[in-house]
Parts: C-alpha cells; sequence; structure tokens
C-alpha cells in the first residue's frame, strides 16, 4: 500500500517534474525566439548595409571606366579642337611638319586598317570555324589554342620586328602597306579568333541539330546556318579587334609606316604616314616638339574619333543585323 | 526475316565514354505504323532515337555496336552518306527549333540544302508540307515573315513541316509535344495520327497518355534495356513483365 502510495507520489512528481520542464523549455524556446529576433534585426542591418557598401564599390569600380575613356575625350577635345580645321584635314603637313595637315596620315592609317582587315579576317575566322565546329578535342586542337593565346600576349613592338623580319625583308615587300597590314592583321589575329569563337558558341546547337537532321552537310550547316546567327557578333569582334591594332605604333614603325612622305599612296607597296606614328614622331622626334604641341593633340583627336568611329558603326552594325535575325 | 520492316536495330549497344547507355537493344519497326519509346529519365529512349538517325556521331566520344538498318541496309556500314540517311530518316525535336528565318525559309532550307533549286517547285512543296503540318492556313499570309514570332505550338508544327518536306519515309520525333501546353500537344498528336498514313514514326514520350492515345506499338525502355515490347494495347492493359507493369501503373518513373 504504501509502496504503491510511494510509486503515485513519484508518478506525479516525474510528471510535475515534466511539466515544468516542457514549461521551462517552452520559456527557454521563447526567450531564444526572441533573441533570435533581435540578433535578426541588427544582423539584416549590418547585412544590408554591408550589401550597400559593395555595391556601391562595384558601381565605383564601373564608373570609373567611362569616367576615363570621358577624362581622355575631354583632354584631347580640350588640347586639340584649335589644331582642326579643314586645312589640317585635307593638306600634307608643312614646313618641316610644324604647319599644313594631316590627310597623309589620315589616308596612311585608313589603308592599314583596311589591308588588316583584308588580310586578318578570313584566317581568323577560318580558324574560328575549324577549332570550333571541326576540330575534335584532343592534343592537337590544344596546342593551337595555346599558340593563339601566346600569340595575344606577344608585345606589339616584337610584333613589329617580326614583320620587319618576315614581311619587309623575307618576303620582299619593302616598307609598305602590304607589310604594315599584314604586321598588324597578324597582331589581331588572336582577337579575331577569339571573338568569332565566342560567337560560334552562342549560336544554339539546336540549330546545328536541326540542319543537320534534315541532311544537310556540316559545311551546309555551318554555311547556311551557324555563320549567319554569328555574323553580328564576329563582325564586331573583327572591327573591335582592328580598331585596337589602328591605334599602334610600334607594329607599324618598321613595316610600313614613314616619318615623312607628302604623296598619297598609290600601291600597296608604298610607304605611307600614319596617324599613332606621326604623333610620335611629332612629340619625341621633332625639331620643335613645343611648337608642334596643338599639332599633336590634334592628330590624336582625329585618330580617337577615327577608332571611336569604327567602333560606332560595328555596334550599329551588330543592332542593325540583330533585329533582321529576330 | 519476317517482311516488311521498315527499320530495325539488332544488338544495338552504345556507350558515352565508359558509361554503356544502350545495352543489346533489338526493336522493329513495320512501316506507317507509329512506336512510342517509354520509360524513366534516363533509361536511354532519347540515346535509342537519336541512334536511328545517327545523331550521336555529333557527340565524340560516343561509340555503337550492333546493327541498325533501315530496308535492310546497316545505316552504320561504312559506305553510307549520312547527310542521305537524315534525309530519309527526319527528326522533330524537344523543343521547337526553327532557324532564325522566314517561315518560308525554314520549310525550304531542307529542300535547299538537298540541291533543289526550282523555285516553283520549292513553293509548292512549302505550301504541301505546311498544309501537311496543318499550319498552312495560319501562316499562309505571313510566309516571309521569322519563324520566331510564332507560337511554341506553331514552332512546333512548324519544325514537323520543315521535317516533311524533304520527302522522310521515317519521321523521329523526341517528346515533340513536351514543351507544349495541351491545346498544342492535342494538335500534334491529332497530326501524328495522320502522318502515320504516309510515313513509319518513332515517338520518345514521357506521358503515357499520350503514347497510349497515339501509337499502335510500345516500347519501355528500363536503364538501357528495352525490356518489352508489343501491341500498345497489350502493353498498358496486360504487360508481360513486372518492370512495365510498375512503370505504367506509376509506381517508379
Amino acid at each position: 500500500m504504501a509502496a504503491l502510495l510511494v510509486s503515485k507520489i513519484t508518478e506525479k512528481s516525474r510528471s510535475g517534474i515534466r511539466a515544468a520542464e516542457t514549461y521551462t523549455e517552452e520559456l527557454t524556446m521563447s526567450k531564444s525566439d526572441q533573441a533570435l529576433d533581435d540578433a535578426n534585426v541588427a544582423y539584416d542591418k549590418r547585412r544590408k548595409l554591408k550589401q550597400r557598401i559593395i555595391f556601391a564599390l562595384f558601381r565605383g569600380a564601373a564608373a570609373v571606366n567611362g569616367f576615363a575613356l570621358l577624362v581622355i575625350i575631354y583632354f584631347m577635345v580640350a588640347n586639340g579642337w584649335r589644331a582642326i580645321s579643314w586645312e589640317f584635314l585635307t593638306q600634307p603637313p608643312m614646313e618641316s611638319m610644324t604647319k599644313g595637315g594631316i590627310l597623309p596620315c589620315i589616308v596612311g592609317t585608313l589603308c592599314l586598317s583596311l589591308g588588316a582587315i583584308i588580310a586578318a579576317m578570313p584566317i581568323g575566322i577560318a580558324s574560328a570555324i575549324y577549332l570550333n565546329e571541326y576540330a575534335r578535342p584532343g592534343k592537337m586542337v590544344r596546342l593551337i589554342r595555346l599558340g593563339i593565346n601566346n600569340l595575344a600576349g606577344v608585345p606589339s613592338v616584337v610584333f613589329g620586328l617580326f614583320g620587319l623580319a618576315f614581311f619587309v625583308v623575307i618576303l620582299k615587300m619593302g616598307v609598305s602597306i602590304a607589310a604594315g597590314a599584314l604586321t598588324l592583321g597578324a597582331m589581331s589575329l588572336p582577337v579575331i579568333i577569339g571573338t568569332t569563337e565566342e560567337a560560334l558558341k552562342s549560336v544554339p546547337d539546336t540549330y546545328r541539330e536541326a540542319s543537320l537532321g534534315l541532311g544537310a552537310t556540316k559545311w551546309q550547316t555551318i554555311w547556311r546556318v551557324v555563320l549567319p546567327s554569328a555574323l553580328p557578333g564576329i563582325l564586331t569582334g573583327a572591327i573591335l579587334g582592328i580598331s585596337r591594332a589602328a591605334g599602334e605604333t610600334a607594329p607599324i614603325m618598321f613595316t610600313g609606316a614613314v616619318f615623312f612622305t607628302p604623296r598619297l599612296p598609290t600601291s600597296i607597296f608604298n610607304e605611307v604616314m600614319a596617324l599613332p606614328y606621326h604623333i610620335y614622331v611629332l612629340a619625341t622626334a621633332g625639331t620643335e616638339i613645343e611648337k608642334t604641341r596643338h599639332l599633336q593633340y590634334g592628330t590624336a583627336l582625329v585618330l580617337i574619333a577615327l577608332v571611336l568611329g569604327m567602333n560606332l558603326v560595328a555596334i550599329l552594325w551588330r543592332t542593325r543585323l540583330r533585329k533582321r535575325l529576330k | 526475316m519476317e517482311p516488311e520492316y521498315k527499320m530495325s536495330s539488332e544488338n544495338l549497344d552504345f556507350h558515352y565514354g565508359d558509361f554503356k547507355a544502350l545495352h543489346n537493344v533489338s526493336i522493329y519497326f513495320k512501316p506507317c505504323e507509329v512506336t512510342a519509346l517509354i520509360g524513366p529519365s534516363g533509361c536511354g529512349k532519347s540515346t535509342f532515337l537519336r541512334c536511328l538517325n545517327r545523331m550521336n556521331d555529333l557527340i565524340p566520344i560516343s561509340r555503337v555496336a550492333g546493327k541498325v538498318t533501315l530496308d535492310g541496309d546497316d545505316i552504320y556500314a561504312s559506305a553510307v552518306d549520312v547527310a542521305m540517311l537524315r534525309r530519309k530518316v527526319g527528326m522533330v525535336f524537344q523543343k521547337p527549333n526553327p532557324f532564325p528565318k522566314s517561315i518560308f525559309d525554314n520549310v525550304a532550307y531542307g529542300l535547299w540544302v538537298n540541291g533543289i533549286k526550282d523555285k516553283a517547285f520549292v513553293r509548292e512543296r512549302v505550301e504541301e508540307s505546311l498544309k501537311q503540318a496543318a499550319i498552312w492556313d495560319e501562316v499562309k499570309d505571313r510566309l516571309q515573315d521569322t519563324a520566331l514570332g510564332l507560337s511554341g505550338g506553331q514552332q512546333q508544327r512548324l519544325c514537323i513541316a520543315r521535317a516533311l518536306a524533304v520527302k522522310p519515309e521515317v519521321v523521329l520525333m523526341d517528346e515533340p509535344a513536351s514543351a507544349l501546353d495541351p491545346i498544342a500537344t492535342q494538335k500534334i498528336e491529332e497530326l501524328i495520327h495522320r502522318l502515320k498514313e504516309t510515313y513509319t514514326i518513332i515517338i520518345v514520350t514521357h506521358n503515357m497518355q499520350q503514347a497510349a492515345r497515339v501509337s499502335d506499338v510500345t516500347a519501355f525502355f528500363y536503364l538501357g534495356k528495352l525490356i518489352e515490347v508489343g501491341d500498345t494495347d497489350t502493353i498498358f492493359t496486360r504487360p508481360k513483365k513486372k518492370q512495365t507493369e510498375d512503370y505504367i501503373t506509376g509506381r517508379f518513373g
């Protein structure tokens, strides 16, 4: 009997303990929930602040790009606009290049760029098509890619020396538009191949499958479906690559451009003046550097306008082609 | 050999690199019949379908063993012109994939790449194909508009028209309605019903009701093996294998 009572009491107290346990558990739970909420509010504030700071930094980084371009353009325009005149754009340099214009340089740079496009685009696009569409992945392809990537890292002056040794001397082209354009073209090849490959990769495989599934050959598929879709990307890439090269001095100073020649080229084997080289000459090698300061800025302004103009054409062209595809 | 098989596979193995995706698949397709390939994801049914027009050739690490025949001839024989094979064994893909060209050019494409230049003939064939694919009335006034402006269901019927334009003998369909809404799906299914008068159709589908509705023969794949093949009615009412029954009653997959 007593034993029973004891056991009942213990039973009761046990349940009491259990109840108390549950209660304290609830209590601590709600307490910790409260703590969690408090922590959350603070934490939430902190992480949102963190996000704001980081995005502000990123925004700043992005703005630096635009700012840099604006500063460069402002600097060029502010210093160079006085030099720009009809005469400046249509006359050759005169009186030991302290007066006159830069027409031969403009024509020379246009010829070199156009030649570089004609030389590099077919080779670059063909290489990219081979690498992306035909070649089976393997050692050979990896080797070629390695070569292309390294070509992109070769300093421009080395391209200049290569052009001098190979095109000018070995192939006997002399210092000429042909040699200069080929050197510039070689330099822009990695860019053209890279952007073309990107453009080809962005063409969905479903297009290729659909075409092959209809009995088209691989080449028909590439020519009729893949290339038209990739064309906007390819053209912009090519033009951007060339416009980058068009502003280079080192590759052309031994191969295509000369210090001074008043006459305009009549053949691709003529030597020419070129804008970047002309700036270099005026700024470093002239007899009266200070006196030609405004001409230097003017020439730089024309060069920048030419390059930006080429880029603008590329962008407009791409937009138009894309619209037609849609 | 039993007569009148349009296509067959005999002891077909398929490897992706080290992974064996198909084990010893043997199946025969009669002309002017619809065969549905069903099975859970990854069972190899799409891989099998793509073996039938050598679409898997595009995957560098793939390897095929065994035999696939079209009209009795081995399509993996070295003398076979793959482009010619694919003209005879056309394909409709899971996602509608019209070219970014005009509606007309999409359908005419297969004719052009096969060397047909006669403009009147091409125009006639384009119209005929669009009519066969039951989309002519919807597009006849805007053949020069881009195909990308069509709805998903219309795009898929356009892709069917495009496949039909080169007069294939077999049409492979890889889940042709899985990206479409029920109404567009119904249109595709009605289309399949009409097309089987002319073509041998092999269709992969995830949707068992669809398999039951459109096919004469159903083949059940599981883990790269062909488990069971037979009349669609039999497969869906009295399957012989337990795995088939489990799958069609929804116990797995």
